[in-house]
């Protein structure tokens, strides 16, 4: 039984390890300004395509990679510069739409660069070399994921308890007025905010798409929905929270993929139902389950709507 | 807010100036494109455009009804308009037909066809009815949580449209097609020669009927409980609004004309795919209702206009490679209409807030009109 | 400003009318440029502007005309075929060629049916492109022979008994093809599992590990190039046992390199064997090699796949039309076309009464995973 659920199980956890470093984006963002950051997804994407243009104009390896997350963050800074800062007075609809908004210009802006065609990323060796597991054969950035994923989540916490911009990102997100009125330089912390989602998200990038190594302009739309699903999931503000929620819906999803197997091999079904279907949706019924029965999900803290 | 409101009311009960001027230039705009389509050959762009503009007309004035009047933040429409657009498929295929539509489903297991018409307004019911289900849990739900549990939703949907087990009613994940579509409204005489056009008029009239009763809708009792909604919840509970009640009314209207959309769109589009009601065409409806003020029904439909005709005509010589004499203009090649189009998109997101109409309706623009020329 | 703007857009609504009055005969050219396919339609392209380059002029009626071809993308998605098709229809068009893909031509089908346009579909194998209509046409042959040829193959020949097969949720090639296979198979006595995956989906170690599951001695997938590559691509990170076997669409230079270095065995079915025809590889080479542009289209090399050389054929099949219509109009085109007979580089062509070519073979091709080529391994036929 576990030789069978193993693999599935790996791949779970590679995959969660990579969400959970695209939900922090997403659950920092929220926790500060309340916004859906729906370009998240997209900063992803775009992370994978520099990489692509960047190595094959023949930058080696060593300095592609730090380029790369260098210039992820600073499109997280400028993003929320031009799109998010003029809005901040606005309703929140309206930021929303802003952020759809830049999801959509950065999808097209890549569908034009690249023509509409798939690129092929770059193989970085060391972690896309096979490794074996009990019965399960893999990429070693299966494994190397989640240990990455921890090793940056516990940097971040720390981070975030024990430094001063630390300190001045719990304040703004527990009342963004009165932390402006006690001085805190709110358009400095929310920068930093996008900057460090977006490394992280580049991060990310670097991982899955090492993984599965084509990027075209929609890439990054269904690993962003899913790593914003694990945010709320794990409640949204909660870095820990998106960590867990991220692990949890990667394996979830891998094991749907494989259930029809699993039944059938268990005994419980005679015949493959078609399962796989529900890879997708499975992560959007448990995001529905859980905002009904606990909206504030795992970790999330409690607030009161002040009337 | 107010002061809008007020005028309509009165607007409602004499005829005013304005709502003259407002139903002639209706009428003015149906007679035209009447005219247009005995005139123009049928394979010009432009009735691509007015067909697909009316339906998204449609589409985004039920989504205006929720997101801009009663202010819930739902992105469901897409799911909507897919259940929409299989309701109509599946009832609408001729038997003859269904053998080659249900190819690996031995031809399903609806033997029957059914008139357009009656099929049109069963889309919207199903829709309805599913909008009723998923919106007794997820109303409760507040803006953002609201919005990305409705997008679950549509995404949902679409899966349980495509899953193989419902294949017999559904054809799996494969195209539904075959259905009578906007050309079947031609009056043809016995050769097949087109005697009377009817394929740009007839969504145009179906459009109009779903928007005039959206419209009375929203000048009823029930539209300023809506509004109200919308402006302050906790005031209007305190008023005696039954907010859930509101609420779920709103959310199973709004997915009704969803739903008619959905079925229109599919008899424009010959063949309806779960595979294509993605997120990204709920986004499309969204940016256009926005673009056209969200809160008035005239902005929604006059740029839903503009949003196709630009995106599948105007801009579509961006695509291509041009030549001005010999100097050959940079940067022009396929995709640049789309990086043009989203530009044009964040600036009015970003600078012209209001969108074209903001609150205002067509009468309004009259009456300006009017009052400047007293002033002068 | 207002009134700015309104002329601004008019004069956008009459740019597209400057052409200047010269005897042309537009052929539209209905493929995928972005998207899934975009790799396979801009392949496919490729062999239509080649062999535009070579005959760019042809004889109607004892007029020489220009031919122009007349692109629109239908981005590899049925939402977004009918505008294009449509945008086709408006150009005025007499005969269309395409598309890569079976979805987005049966998505075009009516508006070139409305507009009395014929089509000639390429690569576009689904049965359900040509059935029941008089205009569309086909070059290639079908996936109850392409999907029966493969069962075959991987039955008699690879041996196998048990088959895994995948395919994209809604893309009507994929699961026609795995359809076709597993009657075919499951005819033969073997025992097939079938499995779709969602569109956009890139993470296939776990269909992969399916397949392990269940113990397949081959995994069919005749998915889109994107899809592929990533499968191929997995599969050596897993050191998949079994072979993987793919239709035409896999024949392509990124799906052969992601298996370079791997001990993947990977067998695909495809219409054209490159060195079929000597004279029109190298001149393709050569022509390739011209332009940047060209090479980044063709795959970053010059590999010659089944797509160009069927290009190339749907073209000189759509001269040949025109010349025998004596006419551009696209209804006497139509007409014509049901008598066509061509000798092009990938066979004889002709149609039947349905408006398929009569094909009764596939070439089946192996990935060299050394030197990162297709090698020819025999040509499969349906007895």
């Amino acid at each position: 039984m576990i030789s069978i659920v193993l693999p599935y199980l790996l791949s779970g956890i590679s995959v969660g390890g990579q969400y959970a470093l695209i939900a922090i984006g997403y659950t920092m963002v929220y926790g500060i300004l309340r916004l859906i950051n729906f370009a998240h997804g997209d900063v992803f994407m775009v992370a994978g395509i520099l990489m692509v243009y960047i190595t094959s104009s023949g930058v080696p390896l060593y300095i592609a990679i730090p380029l790369v997350l260098i210039a992820t963050a600073l499109i997280g800074f400028v993003i929320e510069r031009i799109a998010y800062k003029p809005l901040r007075s606005a309703p929140r609809m309206s930021i929303m739409i802003s952020a759809i908004g830049v999801s959509y210009t950065l999808q097209n802006l890549v569908l034009y660069i690249t023509g509409g065609l798939n690129q092929y990323y770059p193989t970085i060796p060391f972690i896309s070399e096979s490794v074996t597991i009990g019965t399960a054969t893999t990429k070693m950035v299966t494994i190397v994921t989640p240990i990455l994923t921890l090793v940056l989540v516990i940097a971040l916490v720390l981070l975030i308890n024990h430094t001063k911009i630390g300190m001045a990102m719990r304040a703004v997100s527990k009342d963004f007025e009165t932390s402006q009125l006690m001085g805190i330089k709110i358009n400095r912390v929310i920068s930093v905010t996008f900057v460090i989602g977006s490394f992280l998200a580049g991060v990310g990038s670097i991982l899955y798409f090492t993984n599965y190594t084509t990027v075209i302009q929609t890439s990054g739309a269904m690993p962003g929905l899913k790593a914003f699903v694990a945010a709320v999931f794990g409640g949204i503000g909660s870095i820990p929270g998106a960590v867990v929620g991220a692990f949890i819906i990667g394996i979830c999803e891998n094991i749907i993929k494989g259930l029809d197997i699993i039944l059938f091999k268990a005994g419980i079904t005679t015949q493959m139902l078609g399962l796989t279907t529900f890879s997708d949706a499975f992560t959007f019924a448990l995001l529905i389950v859980i905002l009904i029965v606990r909206p504030t999900g795992l970790f999330g803290e409690k607030t009161t709507d002040k009337v | 807010m107010i002061r809008t409101q007020t005028n309509k009311q009165t607007t409602m009960k004499r005829p005013s100036v304005p709502t003259v001027i407002t139903f002639f230039v209706i009428a003015a705009i149906y007679v035209g494109v009447f005219v247009l389509e005995q005139v123009v050959p049928s394979t010009s762009m432009l009735f691509t455009v007015l067909k697909k503009g009316a339906i998204y007309a449609l589409v985004a004035v039920s989504m205006n009804l929720l997101n801009g009047f009663t202010g819930l933040f739902s992105l469901g429409q897409a799911g909507f308009m897919l259940i929409g657009a299989y309701t109509y498929g599946i009832l609408t295929i001729p038997v003859a037909q269904r053998a080659a539509v249900y190819q690996y489903y031995d031809g399903g297991i609806v033997q029957f066809a059914m008139p357009v018409i009656p099929a049109l307004i069963l889309a919207g019911c199903f829709a309805a009815i599913f909008a009723f289900l998923i919106g007794l849990p997820v109303l409760r739900l507040k803006s953002d949580y609201l919005a990305i549990a409705t997008l679950g939703f549509a995404e949902i949907v679409r899966s349980i449209f495509q899953w193989d087990k419902l294949g017999a009613i559904t054809n799996g994940s494969n195209m539904l097609r075959l259905f009578p579509t906007f050309n079947d409204f031609n009056i043809k005489n016995a050769d097949g020669d087109v005697l009377i056009y009817f394929s740009t008029t007839m969504p145009f009239v179906v459009v109009g009927i779903c928007i005039a009763i959206i419209i009375a809708l929203i000048h009823s009792s029930y539209g300023r409980a809506l509004m109200s909604i919308r402006d302050d919840e906790v005031a209007a509970e305190a008023m005696g609004i039954n907010l859930a009640r509101h609420k779920q009314y709103a959310f199973c209207v709004s997915s009704f004309f969803a739903g008619i959309g959905g079925a229109l769109l599919a008899m424009y589009s010959n063949s309806v795919q779960a595979k294509s009601f993605t997120s990204a065409m709920t986004y499309e409806i969204l940016l256009i209702v926005v673009i056209g003020g969200i809160g008035s029904v005239t902005g929604s439909c006059m740029s839903a206009f503009l949003f196709v005709a630009c995106s599948e005509w105007w801009l579509r010589f961006l695509d291509q490679k041009q030549m001005i004499g010999t100097w050959q203009v940079p940067l022009l090649r396929n995709g640049f209409r789309l990086v043009v189009f989203s530009l044009i998109i964040m600036v009015v997101v970003l600078f012209f807030r209001q969108g074209i109409m903001g609150t205002r309706e067509l009468p309004d623009l009259f009456r300006r009109k009017k009052a400047k020329e007293a002033a002068k | 400003m207002k009134k700015a703007l309104a002329i601004l857009m008019v004069i956008l609504m009459l740019i597209p009318t400057f052409s200047l009055a010269e005897d042309v005969v537009k052929i539209g050219v209905f493929e995928p440029a972005s998207g899934d396919s975009g790799a396979g339609g801009k392949q496919e392209m490729l062999g239509m502007q080649y062999a535009n380059s070579i005959v760019p002029t042809v004889e109607i009626g004892g007029t020489t005309y220009k031919v122009e071809l007349i692109y629109a993308d239908n981005g590899s998605s049925a939402d977004k075929a009918p505008s294009a098709a449509q945008q086709l229809v408006s150009e005025g068009v007499s005969v269309v060629l395409g598309s890569y893909g079976s979805g987005v031509s049966i998505a075009g089908s009516q508006y070139f049916a409305d507009a009395n346009i014929p089509a000639i579909g390429v690569t576009c194998t689904n049965p359900q492109v040509t059935m029941g209509n008089t205009h569309y046409f086909r070059i290639c042959f079908l996936d109850p022979f392409q999907g029966t040829a493969l069962a075959n193959y991987a039955f008699k020949e690879l041996g196998a008994t048990t088959a895994y097969c995948l395919a994209e949720l809604g893309n009507d090639y994929d699961t026609g093809l795995a359809y076709y296979f597993k009657q075919a198979f499951e005819a033969l006595g073997g025992t097939v599992m079938s499995d779709t995956f969602p569109t956009g989906n890139s993470d296939f170690s776990s269909y992969l590990s399916n397949a392990t599951a269940i113990g397949a001695e081959v995994f069919f997938c005749p998915v889109s190039i994107a899809y592929s590559t990533q499968i191929v691509n997995q599969a050596g990170g897993q050191n998949v046992t079994y072979p993987i076997m793919g239709g035409d669409t896999l024949d392509n230079n990124k799906v052969v390199e992601s298996a370079k270095g791997t001990n993947v065995k990977l067998l695909i079915s495809t219409f054209y064997q490159e060195g079929g025809a000597p004279e029109f590889d190298e001149g393709f080479r050569a022509w390739i090699n011209s332009d940047q542009e060209h090479l980044t289209n063709n795959g970053g090399n010059d590999m010659v796949a089944a797509f160009p050389a069927m290009g190339y054929d749907a073209y000189f099949v759509a001269l040949e039309a025109l010349k025998a219509a004596g006419s551009t109009d696209s209804k006497a085109v139509m007409e014509a076309l049901w008598g066509v007979n061509y000798e092009g580089v990938t066979g004889a062509i002709a149609f039947d009464e349905i408006g398929d070519a009569k094909r009764d073979s596939a070439f089946i091709k192996t990935a060299n995973t050394e030197t990162g080529e297709w090698e020819f391994v025999t040509v499969q036929s349906v007895e």
